[in-house]
C-alpha cells in the first residue's frame, strides 16, 4: 500500500504516463506498473489500473478510493456518485462534432432535407444532449471502434469524437464544424471515502495541486 | 421456465430472510425502548398529497383510479407520517415519536442496480425543536446501529442551513447562488471553483466558498472565524455538547453535506460504513415540512436502507 492507504484507479491509455507521473510526485511508487502492461492489479503500492471509462465504475462501488479519470468520461457518465476534486490540468482534448470536409457541410444538409442528421459517437449521451440543447433532430449512432470510419461509408452524416491534435481527424478527410467541450483529467473521489479517509484525500489533492498545469474548464 | 420481475425489485428467500428479519427486529427494539410507536401507512396514497411534502423525493409511480383520482407510491415514509401527524394526531399534545419499517418506491436509472421498492427503517420525531431534538435522533440512530453490531460506522453531520447563509452572508446574486449550490449538489468541486471564481470577491471569501464545503473531520472543524460559518457551526456544537459519548465517538462533521431531498431545514446527517461504498441512510431536520399539512411543528427524522445495512453488516465480517 502507498504512504496514504488509498487505492487509486488509473485509467491505461493516453492519460496513464502522465498520471503515473504525477503519483510519482507525491510519493507512490508507480515503477512496476509502467514496466508491466499486462498486470492490472498493482496491491502493494495501491494501484488498479482499467480502461478509462470504468474508473468512475470502480470509484463509486468504493472498489476504489479515488480515481484519474477525462473531463469527457464524467460528462458522458453524469450520473455516477462521484466527488470532483481537481483539474489535474493534463490530457487536454476537445469534443467535437466532425462533418467530411467541403462545402455544403453534409449535417447541415441532412437536417435541412430529412430533418434529421445522424451522428455516430462513443459518447451517445453526451452526443444527444448537445444536439437536443442546440435544437437539432439526430439519430445517434453508438459504435465502438474508430469513430472516422462511420461518415466515410455513409452510416452518417457527422461524428461527436474526442481529438487532441485532429491529426486523425485530417487524415480521413473530416473537419471540425463545432467544439463541444474540452476535457482534461480530473482527480475524483468515492463519497464514502471522501468523508472516512479524508485527511488522507486531503493530501493527495494538496499534492497533485502542486503538480497541475493551466487550469481547464 | 422463467417468469420475470421488474428491474429493481426482488425476491427475498429464507436465508436472507432470516438475516434481514434479524436486522428490523433489532432496529425495532430500539426503537421502541425509546418511545417510538411503530406505524404503517397505505403504499399507495393520493399523489395531491404527497406533493404536499414539496421538495422531497417525487413519487415515480401512478395510477388512475376508478374515480379519475390520481394514486402514487409512496417515496419516503417522512411526507405519509407529516399527513398522519396533521390529521390524526391534530391536537396531540407534542412531542410525537413514530417509528417505522416499510418499503418506499423511487424511480431508477437503467442499468445502475438501484431499486425501485426498497426496505426503510426509521424514526420521526415531531415537535422536538433544535440541537435537543437533533440529538435525540443521533442518539436512536446510534443505538440501533449498535443493536445490529455494526461496527465500524460514521455519522457525518453538517446543516443543509450553512452553505445559503454563507452565500447570504458574502451578499452572492441568485443567479450565482443557484449554480454554485447546484455546483455543490453533484459534488463538482472543480465547478465549484470555477464559479467561485467568477464572482468578483475578496480572495479571503471566494477561499471561504471553496474551502468550507470540503471541511470534514473531527470537532476541529467547528472552529471558524466569527461570521455567518461560526453562527451555523454553533448549531452543530450545540448537538456535540448533547451527546454521550457513546454515540460522539460515531460523529464525525461535514461542512459540505447538502442531502438531496429538498425538505431538510438545518442539520442534517448521513451513516457511512468502511465496508459499503455508499452511505446506509441519513436523515435530518425539517422544520416546515409539517406546516405544509396543517400542523406547523419542527421534526427531525432519518431513514436507515435496510439492505445496505445488511450489505455493510456482510463486509465487515468479511
Amino acid at each position: 500500500m502507498n504512504r496514504f492507504g488509498l487505492t487509486f484507479a488509473v485509467p491505461r491509455g493516453a492519460l496513464l504516463d502522465e498520471t503515473l507521473d504525477a503519483l510519482e510526485r507525491i510519493g507512490v511508487d508507480a515503477g512496476e506498473v509502467r514496466s508491466n502492461d499486462r498486470r492490472l492489479l498493482f496491491g502493494d503500492v495501491g494501484i488498479v489500473t482499467m480502461r478509462p471509462s470504468d474508473v468512475p465504475t470502480y470509484v463509486e462501488a468504493g472498489a476504489a478510493d479515488v480515481g484519474i479519470v477525462g473531463k469527457d468520461v464524467l460528462m458522458e457518465q453524469r450520473e455516477r456518485q462521484v466527488f470532483e476534486l481537481l483539474d489535474l490540468g493534463y490530457g487536454g482534448c476537445t469534443m467535437v462534432l466532425a462533418t467530411v470536409a467541403g462545402e455544403p457541410d453534409p449535417a447541415a444538409e441532412a437536417l435541412r432535407r430529412l430533418g434529421v442528421m445522424r451522428v455516430a459517437t462513443k459518447y451517445p449521451r453526451l452526443a444527444a444532449r448537445w444536439l437536443e440543447n442546440t435544437g437539432r433532430q439526430a439519430e445517434i449512432v453508438e459504435v465502438k471502434g474508430s469513430v472516422e470510419l462511420a461518415p466515410l461509408t455513409g452510416l452518417v452524416e457527422a461524428i461527436v469524437d474526442l481529438t487532441a491534435t485532429g491529426t486523425t481527424l485530417r487524415e480521413n478527410g473530416l473537419v471540425v464544424r463545432e467544439e463541444i467541450l474540452t476535457s482534461t483529467a480530473r482527480l475524483i473521489a468515492n463519497p464514502v471515502a471522501h468523508k472516512l479517509k479524508a485527511t488522507a484525500i486531503d493530501e493527495v489533492v494538496e499534492g497533485l495541486r502542486g503538480v497541475e498545469g493551466p487550469r481547464g474548464g | 421456465m422463467i417468469h420475470r420481475i421488474p428491474s429493481g425489485t426482488r425476491d427475498v428467500l429464507p436465508d436472507e430472510m432470516r438475516e434481514l428479519r434479524a436486522i428490523t427486529d433489532a432496529l425495532r427494539g430500539v426503537f421502541e425502548r425509546h418511545g417510538y410507536g411503530e406505524v404503517y401507512t397505505p403504499t399507495i396514497e393520493y399523489e395531491s398529497v404527497l406533493r404536499r411534502g414539496d421538495g422531497g423525493v417525487q413519487p415515480a409511480y401512478r395510477v388512475v383510479d376508478d374515480h379519475g383520482d390520481v394514486l402514487a407510491l409512496r417515496a419516503d415514509m417522512t411526507v405519509p407520517i407529516a399527513r398522519v401527524v396533521a390529521t390524526r394526531y391534530q391536537a396531540a399534545e407534542p412531542p410525537l415519536r413514530f417509528c417505522y419499517v416499510a418499503h418506499a418506491y423511487r424511480q431508477v436509472t437503467p442499468h445502475r442496480g438501484q431499486m425501485r421498492e426498497f426496505l426503510q427503517a426509521g424514526i420521526e420525531l415531531v415537535g422536538a425543536p433544535g440541537a435537543a431534538g437533533t440529538a435525540e435522533a443521533l442518539t436512536v440512530l446510534c443505538h440501533a446501529l449498535d443493536a445490529v453490531g455494526l461496527r465500524g460506522y460514521r455519522v457525518g453531520l453538517g446543516d443543509a442551513a450553512l452553505y445559503p447563509a454563507l452565500l447570504s452572508g458574502l451578499g452572492v446574486d441568485e443567479e450565482h447562488r443557484e449554480r454554485l449550490l447546484q455546483e455543490l449538489a453533484t459534488k463538482d468541486f472543480v465547478g465549484l471553483e470555477r464559479e467561485v471564481r467568477e464572482l468578483d470577491l475578496a480572495g479571503r471569501d471566494a477561499e471561504l466558498l471553496v474551502r468550507v464545503p470540503q471541511l470534514r473531520g473531527g470537532s476541529d472543524v467547528l472552529e471558524a472565524p466569527p461570521g455567518p460559518v461560526a453562527d451555523a457551526l454553533r448549531g452543530l456544537r450545540d448537538v456535540l455538547d448533547l451527546l454521550e459519548g457513546s454515540v460522539a465517538e460515531h460523529v464525525i462533521f461535514d461542512l459540505g453535506l447538502a442531502r438531496g431531498l429538498g425538505y431538510y431545514t438545518g442539520a442534517v446527517f448521513d451513516v457511512y460504513d468502511p465496508a459499503l461504498g455508499e452511505p446506509l441512510g441519513g436523515g435530518g431536520r425539517y422544520d416546515d415540512l409539517l406546516g405544509r399539512f396543517g400542523r406547523a411543528l419542527p421534526a427531525v427524522g432519518f431513514a436507515i436502507g435496510v439492505d445496505r445495512l445488511h450489505a455493510a453488516l456482510a463486509g465487515e465480517g468479511r
